[in-house]
């Protein structure tokens, strides 16, 4: 919301700086968002009389002119503007001076052996424009000496405020001028709002025609018809303000309207009168109706929509924007004002789906004062009467102003209660007075807002209006209680888990990335997703469109980036939501990584191209450290579709999966334009049990005082026999005797029967009560051998 | 008795000759093997007279232990020697680099993030988080913001698909959402903080379509915009690590707070490229706040002539961006490895408030 400060005086009588008032109108919530302060900006600029411009002795496009400048005798200037000529009048600038475009001090130069002592300047030059084919031209009674500013008529402030939504009172500058009196910047003039005598009867008549049950669609439609207009220019100081905040002046009977919905808040239209057929109507549009409107564009309209019709069709969309064929020109004789309410809801509506951004939307949306409907024709009749002349009707109307009023029952006290501030009763009623609320009564008092304030309905509403305007500066500090003296966690434990998750990772070398949650569908669909469901309506980029049914390809994108930039070696990692389907909460947290590259070049040879067991040390740290413990659950070969399906592996808790690892399927890294291979896992962290243990005290440390024993055994099995099978059968042997048992060799090739591979084991036996004899140890030996061949069919190598 | 002198004289020369193990060997086989000239000797002690022997015995007892010393002493020396020009051989390069290791890194909004629960969960605020795709209902309406209310024009807001009956759940433009839900969920008192990503349709220099916002919610009988000041200027001091700050309110509006305040920070922006907080003449919107909004109250499902209390947020990255100097937002979602290493953070600098946040 754009205004000057000459256009705010109108209706407040100050004193105040433009400094105060801005301090002002953001301390009570109108929230001032810029100043455009030309007269300040170009202060020292002035205007000055061009005695002589003559011919420059030495260069035929530069012209030495004698300039009065209202200080002392005239200056010699050099100037190189083709429209520089005696007796103009233009603007100057002294030596000392910055000039604006170039952010330098203007110095006495000579210009070809000539001396110049200032300069006469362009309207780019003082960043007003991108003229500058030459300089300025002032009015001819512009005064020598007078700041230029004022004879360009930019000597008054532009304020423009941020205005929230709820605050369509005060999308008005004399609702802005209220707010100001309010809070003790002046006083408040109303202006005149008697009615003007009708002199014959209105030849169009307004009608509401809404089907039973829709009449809060417009419930008040009224209008006025003036005959014998002359349409032309409105007056400078009306063109000065609407240009000053953007708008284009068109024509006096656009100005007005314009000028009142912006100083009022209250939009009007002005159909000229000669161009309707019948009386007006307020109804609901037909579905398809078209409307060739004043922004030169035509909209195709729904039955939800309200248009402002004569017998030939529409010819307006209520509310939001004129037609273009009934909009007043020229030679516009008669005009019809229409001054209606409409539901601001379905005002919203039809400006979303038409996309229409007009200052009637804006107030019609965010409510505007129903008393105002007959004092806006009034205000709007006057000045039409003063600038184009004619004859003004009786005021026609349909329906009727709404009953607004609401009754809030106040308790003083509130304002401490919720704000913990003190405000004398005094205070209080006198604020709520001020902004034009009625106070009955004592504790709890009865008070009824304005008709303009649709926004207030309740006593925190009111709380809020006593403290902007009193100052909320003045809200002490006050500390809360502790729930308790010494702090408690406040971390759930998957919270806790999370975070030791990452860093966890981080201290395996892993960087922590954040990536957008909307990744291509392209890649969407390579990780199971891509559907319909998980789509976004209307994405940011066309590439981000898909919710991102794993973590994966967002890595896989940057590790894709990186290589771009010529790093090939990342271990990137995220802790981060994946999405099951469109639906709110079917989403899992993930914690997962990648690494790929060989690593860093080294003279040690130390790399090797990452592959399924990094990935599991990797899967595994992550959640042996959410775990708090070592990870027992089953592995399972093969994993989801995305990783290679004979180098990748599933670990799962009963029904539910707790991770996938492996190295990536080259498909894969080919649609991501990687060269593999690429190591990952994904963590589901979701999946994973809180800890059953009932205490914090650790299960006690035994060891055994016995001499424990190792013995290797190599055991010839069929390839397809996993490790984990030979293991659990070398376990399942002696459970109480076999501490530990592990691979320490795998082979296949000569030596080894074609479809067989070796296995090594190493076994720790460590008995508890007494040291194992020779024939103890053979015997468990024995026992090992027979349960791994019976388990799977292999032999003892020889 | 010229024997015994000669041969130990012959002996110890050998054992000063003997320049290896080997030789040295040679030389100990030669004196004290079993067919030793100092073993010979030693058998001739049997075959002597008692006095002869009382003469003839620690003589030649005595040359053994000196040959044996001898020995001991050599083969001392000879294994030092020779660990010598093995360490001498075995020397390294020691400025060539060390084995490479990755250096891993935390994200700056994680970082921040365990600083802002370690702050709050010092004041008993739990930290409540919701789904990224949520309920328009909870996203909205709930929050006082029915459709085609004009605050919704303030939420550039992500639709998902369409579902059969025409409408779109939505990417949460806000975390206010997972206020609902802990409302429609607990009973007062009520102190939760809600960080996490939000999204809005907007992307240029200063904003990313997906961003993290953390929101604070207290729900009692008593908390008032006095608290929620002092709240604020606590969690501003901590985060900041600075003595004190100055905060300035000025009205706002939010559909689901009445009264509705915004807050200015006090800094110092005078050297670009650095603020400093609690002094200096330029303020800084950090958060939005207010009275939780009696009506949003009574939508979750909490009595609002019972309860009252506060709500304020603000953005995560932006907090990140301000303490840690990073100038612009868009790369911290676009995982470039030069930038994940200069600003993360070590996986071992775990923000506490006795240890400190940050170094």
């Amino acid at each position: 919301m754009k205004f000057t400060l000459s256009w705010l005086k109108a209706p407040l009588d100050t004193d105040a700086s433009a400094q105060q008032i801005t301090d002002k109108l953001t301390s009570i919530g109108l929230e001032v968002e810029s100043v455009e302060d030309a007269g300040t900006r170009l202060k020292d600029f002035t205007v000055a009389y061009v005695v002589s411009a003559e011919k420059h002795p030495n260069a035929d496009k530069l012209k030495l002119c004698m300039v009065d400048t209202g200080a002392g005798e005239p200056v010699q200037v050099v100037c190189g503007a083709p429209n520089a000529r005696t007796g103009m009048k233009a603007v100057f600038a002294k030596p000392g001076t910055v000039i604006p475009a170039t952010g330098a001090e203007l110095k006495i130069g000579t210009i070809r052996g000539v001396e110049s002592r200032g300069m006469l300047c362009s309207i780019r030059e003082l960043l007003l424009g991108d003229e500058h084919d030459g300089i300025i031209e002032l009015p001819a009674d512009a005064k020598v000496g007078e700041p230029a500013a004022k004879a360009l008529g930019l000597n008054d402030p532009v304020i423009d405020i941020s205005l929230t939504p709820n605050r369509g009172d005060a999308a008005s500058v004399y609702g802005i001028a209220r707010d100001l009196a309010a809070a003790g910047m002046g006083r408040l003039r109303d202006g005149d709002l008697s009615p003007v005598p009708g002199k014959f009867t209105s030849p169009i008549h307004t009608k509401l025609d809404f089907p039973f049950g829709a009449e809060n669609a417009a419930p008040m439609f009224a209008g006025r018809f003036i005959r014998g207009v002359k349409n032309g220019p409105s007056p400078k100081w009306l063109q000065d303000w609407l240009k000053a905040v953007g708008l284009r002046p068109i024509s006096a009977l656009v100005d007005v309207t314009n000028f009142l919905s912006l100083d009022r808040g209250r939009p009007l239209h002005v159909f000229d009168a000669a161009k309707l057929k019948g009386n007006l109507r307020a109804r609901f549009a037909k579905d398809d109706e078209h409307l060739a409107a004043l922004d030169g564009k035509t909209y195709t309209l729904d039955s939800e929509m309200v248009v402002i019709a004569d017998d030939a069709g529409a010819q307006s969309i209520g509310g939001v924007m004129g037609g273009e064929h009934s909009s007043c020109t020229d030679t516009t004789t008669d005009v019809f004002i229409e001054s209606a309410l409409f539901d601001p809801v379905r005002i919203a509506r039809t400006g979303r789906i038409l996309g229409i951004v007009s200052d009637a939307r804006y107030r019609f949306e965010r409510g505007v004062d129903p008393e105002f409907v007959l004092p806006g024709i009034e205000l709007a009749t006057k000045m039409i009467l003063e600038f184009c002349g004619g004859e003004p009707s009786e005021v026609v109307v349909a329906g009727a102003t709404p009953n607004w009023t609401r009754n809030i029952s106040f308790t003083p006290a509130a304002v401490k209660k919720l704000a913990g501030i003190d405000v004398p009763r005094d205070e209080i009623v006198r604020i709520l007075g001020a902004l034009g609320f009625t106070v009955e009564g004592n504790d709890p008092m009865t008070v009824v807002p304005p008709s303009w304030r649709n926004d207030v309905v309740g006593s925190a509403d009111l709380v809020e209006e006593v403290v902007r305007i009193y100052g909320l500066d003045k809200v002490p500090s006050m500390p809360m209680s502790r729930p308790s003296v010494i702090a408690r966690s406040t971390l759930t434990p998957a919270q806790r888990r999370c975070r030791i998750v990452k860093r966890t990772l981080a201290a395996r070398g892993f960087n922590e990335t954040v990536n957008f949650s909307f990744i291509p569908r392209g890649h969407a669909k390579l990780f199971g997703g891509g559907d319909e469901a998980r789509q976004l309506q209307n994405p940011i980029a066309a590439d981000l469109d898909a919710m991102r049914p794993s973590v994966l390809p967002s890595l896989l994108a940057a590790a894709q980036r990186n290589a771009a930039r010529g790093f090939n070696d990342v271990m990137l990692f995220e802790l981060g939501a994946q999405f099951e389907s469109g639906m709110p909460g079917e989403q899992k947290t993930v914690a997962a990584g990648i690494r790929s590259g060989v690593g860093a070049k080294s003279w040690t040879k130390s790399g090797h191209a990452p592959d399924a067991f990094d990935a599991k040390a990797d899967m595994l740290a992550a959640l042996e450290t959410a775990m708090n413990g070592p990870m027992t659950a089953p592995i399972k070969q093969g994993a989801a579709a995305w990783y290679h399906p004979g180098r990748s592996g599933t670990l799962a808790l009963g029904p539910k999966t707790l991770a996938y690892f492996g190295e990536l399927h080259p498909k894969v890294l080919t649609a991501f334009d990687l060269k593999g291979p690429v190591s990952a896992f994904e963590v589901f962290m979701d999946a994973i049990p809180d800890s059953k243990a009932k205490s914090k005290a650790r299960s006690l440390f035994a060891p055994s005082q016995f001499q424990p024993v190792e013995r290797d055994f190599a055991f010839v099995v069929d390839n397809t026999i996993s490790a984990d099978a030979v293991l659990k059968a070398v376990k399942s042997a002696e459970r109480d005797l076999i501490e530990r048992a592990d691979v320490f060799d795998v082979y296949e090739g000569k030596g080894v029967t074609e479809g067989k591979k070796s296995l090594a084991v190493s076994v720790r036996l460590q008995p508890k009560d007494k040291t194992l004899t020779d024939t103890e140890i053979e015997a468990i030996a024995g026992k090992i051998v027979a349960a791994v061949i019976k388990a799977t069919g292999g032999t003892l190598r020889a | 008795m010229a024997d015994v002198s000669k041969l130990e004289t012959e002996l110890l020369s050998a054992i000063g000759a003997a320049s290896d193990e080997a030789a040295l060997e040679q030389v100990r086989v030669a004196a004290l093997g079993k067919k030793g000239s100092v073993s010979e000797l030693l058998k001739t002690l049997g075959g002597m007279s008692p006095d002869e022997r009382k003469t003839q015995g620690p003589l030649i007892n005595s040359l053994r232990d000196r040959v044996s010393d001898a020995l001991a002493r050599k083969k001392s020396a000879l294994g030092d020697a020779a660990l010598n020009t093995r360490l001498a051989s075995e020397r390294v390069d020691v400025t060539l680099p060390a084995r490479p290791e990755p250096q891993g890194t935390i994200h700056p909004v994680s970082q921040v993030l365990d600083e802002i629960t370690a702050i709050f969960g010092d004041l008993g605020f739990a930290v409540a988080e919701g789904p990224d795709i949520e309920f328009d209902d909870n996203n909205f309406t709930k929050l006082n913001i029915p459709p085609d209310h004009p605050a919704r024009q303030m939420h550039d807001t992500f639709y998902m698909a369409k579902q059969k009956d025409g409408s779109s759940h939505v990417l949460r433009t806000h975390t206010s959402p997972v206020q609902v839900r802990t409302m429609l969920t607990q009973k007062p008192p009520i102190r939760i903080i809600s960080p996490g990503r939000t999204y809005r349709f907007e992307s240029d220099a200063t904003h990313a379509p997906m961003f993290h916002q953390y929101e604070g919610l207290v729900i009692d009988e008593t908390s008032s915009l006095a608290n929620l000041k002092w709240v604020l200027e606590e969690f501003y001091k901590a985060f900041f690590e600075v003595d004190k700050v100055e905060l300035r309110a000025r009205p706002s509006y939010f559909p689901f707070t009445e009264p509705s305040v915004e807050w200015d920070l006090r800094c110092d922006r005078s050297v670009p490229g650095r603020i400093v907080f609690g002094t200096g003449n330029d303020w800084l919107e950090l958060a939005g706040s207010g009275m939780v909004n009696p009506r949003v109250l009574e939508m979750c499902g909490i009595d609002p002539t019972k309860y009252q209390g506060f709500a304020f947020g603000g953005g995560l990255d932006r907090l990140a961006m301000l303490k840690y100097g990073i100038p612009d937002v868009r790369p911290l979602f676009e995982s470039d490895v030069r930038w994940l290493k200069h600003y993360g953070f070590s996986a071992f600098d775990v923000p506490t408030l006795d240890g400190g946040l940050s170094r």
